[in-house]
């Protein structure tokens, strides 16, 4: 092997390309959600969840903290389940998921699509879709 | 050519890739999985109309259900050891036995969660 392992660099000797911080984020972003879940099925159970919503409820909710995904249950009144505060939270949970969700197929089609021109079309492609869903989950959130 | 390997498909299918093999590709159907249905989902409630009321019937099913669950609980346990394997690169020479710790966690909490959908879908 010519090229020195890069895991034996020190980081500012690894050269932080476009991929190698992808390849960070995707990592990082993993930590962020599971810390976004949590925090959001910590929040249904203070809400008053322990009593009012089954497990598939909390995780419903956990998954992404929108109002309407509690109104089947037995939630008295949605206010509290749909202030600012969640509204920020779920936004960050679905910017997040759907810049790692998205990172994640481009590396699947990556495997199958090698040439160059391909991926630049499949990256063009990749980046509309991105902020496309971004911008309609933020408007479900919001509007909701 | 993008898909010429040299490897017939025989061969391929005959690759003994083992424990981490089979958690790449689950991993993979895992995420493939959740994309193709969240994308779904949030079309279907941003469209709104006939489209997501008959979507709705399709995520009640109980067999959709566990397929979903299947890709959630795993690509999330995966993407933890992965995650843990990869920002503390010591760890990886024990990345076979978590791979079996992987296991231990995942087919409980499945076995139960598998094990709830039916009986709320089936017992009623």
């Amino acid at each position: 092997m010519a090229t020195t392992k890069s895991r034996t660099l020190p980081l500012s000797k690894r050269g932080l390309n476009f991929e190698m911080f992808m390849w960070l984020f995707t990592r990082l972003s993993a930590l962020a959600m599971y810390a976004l879940i949590l925090f959001a099925i910590i929040g249904a159970l203070i809400m008053g969840a322990r009593e009012q919503m089954n497990l598939a409820d909390v995780l419903r909710w956990g998954f992404m903290p929108n109002s309407t995904h509690v109104q089947s249950t037995d939630v008295p009144d949605l206010a509290p389940w749909s202030t600012t505060f969640w509204r920020l939270t779920g936004s960050a949970l679905l910017l997040v998921a759907t810049a790692h969700g998205v990172h994640g197929l481009v590396v699947i089609a990556d495997d199958y699509i090698v040439t160059s021109r391909g991926r630049n079309i499949v990256r063009l492609l990749s980046i509309i879709f991105m902020l496309f869903m971004m911008g309609a989950g933020l408007y479900i959130l919001w509007t909701s | 050519m993008g898909l010429k390997r040299n490897v017939s498909l025989a061969t391929a299918l005959r690759y003994k890739g083992q424990g981490p093999m089979l958690t790449f590709i689950l991993h993979r159907i895992g995420g493939l999985g959740m994309a193709i249905f969240i994308t779904i989902h949030i079309l279907a409630s941003f469209l709104g109309g006939q489209i997501g009321v008959f979507l709705n019937t399709v995520y009640e099913n109980w067999l959709f259900q566990i397929f979903i669950f299947f890709c959630v609980l795993f690509h999330a346990i995966n993407g933890l050891r992965i995650t843990l394997v990869d920002l503390f690169p010591k760890l990886l020479v024990h990345q076979r036995e978590a791979i079996w710790v992987e296991w231990a966690v995942f087919i409980p909490l499945f076995a139960i969660s598998v094990f709830v959908i039916m009986s709320t879908a089936l017992g009623g």
